[in-house]
């Protein structure tokens, strides 16, 4: 296929996956913040810094209330990975690449592009219902899409190529998730262990939608399990080790390369973060430091974008 | 919905002979239109307006925020053809684009017509759509006009007349094939019958003629297309569908030996033939335009060397200029020895001292009209114009008598449309779609537009108009 439709179709993932993430980052930690009592400082800086755009919100905005961070992060076009933003650039996306995608598929993204236009226009400024209600849709729709590219187009280069983006951008949100509650929402000594902890955890489950998952599989909520279920889990959709053998299952079908070798960078580059997880346990990554190891890990993810761009969709010539 | 209080007006209208008087071809059309309420008409229309949004069938505004986007209007009346009327526009149209294109042959090679004196050197020459670059040149199968859209209209009395030819990627074909899906969703029961002819053969046909002109049985085949901030966008998205064809931009070619290529994931794959949707002087920067993107490098040597057939040929932009226009009657008889089928509306040809004179002296009762713009643009409607502005017109032509043409204004024919709550009459044009191939095959009826404002006569969508769905009977 067309190099630039990849590239598009590859991008039209990441762009609702990242949307998928932040809607369901943001409503859990919406509800937790919503039973705490007043004594309770919610943090909402953290999930600023942990999309890695910190200093932009510093210029748009003074405080770190919950009220700004929502808006930066879900509706303010100013934000180039705000949902709303995100939700702009893949309908672009799926209009310049129409093609490739069905007639369904578009639809799904259109109308939930002109819904979100007309929210827009209604006010910048949601309530919190209101916001429960989109991010709701927000997530509904997004499931729908991806169950309509499931079953209404061949499970062929632009599907690899979607897949591909949707679970590069799901590696890298686990990731920074993850390393959001472990290391920036530091708990005080005194913390640990506490409901408080507990809950925090639990809403990192929830917005994965793992925590019933998680549950049938290890039971009671602790840090060591639930990075083995978020990291090293082969068979949970939002691990990364999941997302990273799909992303190489999907290369290989690409070039017809067998397994165990490679025959471009980006093959090489995952088929190496692959095998690293694969033979990974829980006590290397503690003794290399958890936030250490996610960094390292959300880094090889970036190279991993890069390798494809270059393979893919910047072909020298 | 009552038909008797619809007022036909001193013009020729399509659907009606009188006052609750249907033609005999549009009796099918009126029986339902009586039957439905208002409400249930308001709901079609409400019904067509949600899908056209929902496929995004859409003109772009880009503001700072993003797109603005306006459906394309669209009627739910449709505009009704009689059997013998589309015989008689058929025949005409074939002898047209016959003609049309042996003129394009010749003047690219001897020029018999120019020095038989048939047609003035000056007038071909001198119009911006010849190419000196295609002299001497034959596209494959010697066909130049692949895709032409030409416009008809109606006078008062009813007599049909050919307004202008678009030879130069003319659009609007999708929204055609977009109506009548519409129209079958709205008003299923119409087309049971069988009795209006189908138009979703197009792009079956479209691709047919591409492989023709390719020479290949399996070609690669592309749509070539300046990108999504392109009003026409959607048409160029949709036909690359519906035709299951590649849908490319300037950056996504790139000519390797004499070949035209395009980037996949794979590597570099040779196109054989191209629609472009693109101006002939963007194809190609080291020909033509040198700050063009929407083209390629190289793109025009190819197509010279034989490796690339294009759709349309470039250089077919002087058949469309409006001066050039005045004289395909002359085209018809030198070429082909027969008299027009359907005539051309009468032209005064402003480089002309007679024709001129007469132009300046009464320019409030003509349409004005400059040689080679399009969309309504450059034009002066002499009865709805001010006096500064046809002064200023004025002094236009004098000062560039080449390129001005004018025409009596011609009281378009209406057809009723749904304005508010009921049913007036708006004045109609319409534009067929010619597909020359290894057959000359016209798509059935074409595209209806409509003048939305009340008393208009200008059609074009993007001054206010819309279009309407266009049923050829059987």
């Amino acid at each position: 296929m067309l190099s630039r439709a990849a590239e598009n179709i590859f991008w039209l993932n990441r762009y609702l996956e990242r949307a998928d993430n932040y809607a369901r980052f943001i409503d859990v930690n919406l509800n937790i913040s919503l039973e705490m009592p007043p004594s309770y400082s919610s943090q909402w800086l953290p999930l600023v810094e942990t999309t890695g755009d910190a200093d932009l919100f510093k210029q748009l905005y003074k405080e770190a209330t919950a009220e700004n961070v929502i808006r930066f992060l879900a509706t303010d076009l100013k934000n180039p990975s705000s949902i709303y933003s995100c939700l702009n650039a893949a309908r672009e996306n799926a209009r310049i690449v129409r093609e490739n995608i069905s007639t369904d598929m578009w639809e799904v993204i259109n109308s939930l592009y002109l819904r979100v236009q007309n929210l827009r226009s209604d006010s910048l400024a949601h309530s919190p219902a209101t916001l429960i209600a989109i991010f709701r849709e927000i997530r509904n729709t997004v499931m729908t899409f991806y169950g309509t590219m499931e079953d209404s187009i061949s499970h062929s280069e632009a599907w690899h190529f979607g897949r591909m983006g949707r679970f590069l951008e799901r590696a890298d949100k686990t990731c920074r998730f993850l390393d959001m509650k472990y290391f920036i929402l530091l708990p005080k000594v005194t913390d640990v262990g506490t409901s408080l902890d507990q809950l925090q955890w639990a809403a990192l489950l929830k917005s994965t939608s793992g925590l019933q998952v998680y549950r049938r599989q290890y039971g009671q909520i602790e840090p060591a399990n639930i990075v083995r279920f978020l990291v090293l889990d082969r068979e949970f959709p939002r691990a990364i080790r999941y997302c990273l053998i799909w992303i190489n299952h999907s290369l290989h079908e690409l070039t017809g390369t067998q397994n165990y070798s490679f025959s471009n960078i980006a093959e090489k580059k995952v088929g190496a973060l692959l095998a690293e997880l694969d033979y990974k346990d829980y006590d290397e990554i503690r003794a290399q430091g958890l936030h250490e190891f996610l960094d390292h890990v959300q880094l090889r993810c970036n190279d991993i974008g890069q390798a494809m761009a270059e393979t893919f969709f910047l072909p020298v010539v | 919905m009552d038909l008797k209080s619809y007022q036909v007006g001193p013009f020729h209208d399509e659907m009606f002979v009188a006052p609750g008087e249907p033609r005999t071809h549009a009796r099918a059309i009126a029986d339902k239109l009586s039957q439905l309420t208002l409400n249930e008409l308001k709901e079609c229309k409400q019904t067509a307006e949600t899908a056209l949004r929902r496929l995004g069938i859409t003109f772009n505004v880009y503001g700072d925020e993003g797109a603005q986007e306006r459906i394309m209007p669209f009627d739910v009346i449709p505009r009704v053809i009689a059997n013998e009327e589309w015989s008689y526009m058929e025949k005409g149209l074939i002898q047209r684009i016959t003609a049309l294109n042996l003129f394009l042959e010749d003047i690219y090679h001897e020029q018999k017509i120019i020095k038989d004196n048939v047609i003035p050197a000056d007038v071909v020459l001198s119009s911006k759509g010849f190419l000196k670059e295609c002299m001497g040149f034959s596209p494959p199968k010697k066909i130049w006009c692949h895709i032409t859209g030409t416009d008809i209209i109606c006078n008062r009395h009813g007599r049909m007349l050919v307004l202008e030819d678009n030879l130069r990627s003319p659009s609007g074909v999708s929204y055609v094939l977009e109506n009548r899906e519409l129209m079958k969703g709205i008003m299923p029961d119409m087309f049971q019958s069988g009795e209006i002819r189908p138009v979703a053969d197009y792009p079956y046909n479209l691709s047919k003629l591409m492989q023709y002109v390719s020479g290949k049985d399996r070609p690669v085949m592309a749509l070539l297309t300046p990108g999504i901030y392109n009003s026409a966008y959607f048409e160029h998205s949709f036909l690359a569908r519906q035709m299951g064809i590649e849908l490319v931009e300037g950056r996504d070619l790139v000519v390797q030996n004499d070949r035209l290529m395009m980037r996949t994931t794979t590597g570099l794959t040779q196109i054989d033939v191209l629609y472009r949707r693109i101006d002939d002087t963007f194809l190609d920067p080291d020909v033509f335009r040198a700050d063009s993107v929407l083209g390629a490098r190289g793109l025009f040597a190819a197509y010279r060397a034989g490796n690339l057939a294009l759709i349309n040929a470039p250089g077919t932009g002087v058949a469309d200029d409006k001066v050039v226009y005045a004289y395909v009657p002359d085209m018809i008889k030198y070429y082909l020895g027969e008299d027009m089928i359907i005539p051309n509306v009468e032209t005064y040809l402003c480089w002309r001292d007679s024709d001129r004179e007469y132009v300046l002296a009464n320019i409030e009762k003509l349409v004005v009209k400059a040689a080679n713009e399009a969309g309504g643009y450059g034009m002066l409607v002499g009865p709805h114009s001010t006096k500064a502005e046809q002064q200023e017109f004025r002094n236009r032509i004098t000062a560039n008598q080449r390129n001005y043409i004018a025409q009596p204004t011609i009281s378009l024919s209406r057809t009723p449309t749904l304005i508010g709550d009921k049913l007036e009459g708006r004045h109609v044009d319409l534009r067929p779609y010619i597909l020359y191939g290894e057959k000359i095959e016209i798509m059935p009826g074409g595209l209806t537009r409509v003048a939305l404002k009340q008393g208009s006569l200008v059609v074009n969508s993007s001054q206010g108009g819309g279009s309407k769905d266009t049923w050829v009977m059987r």
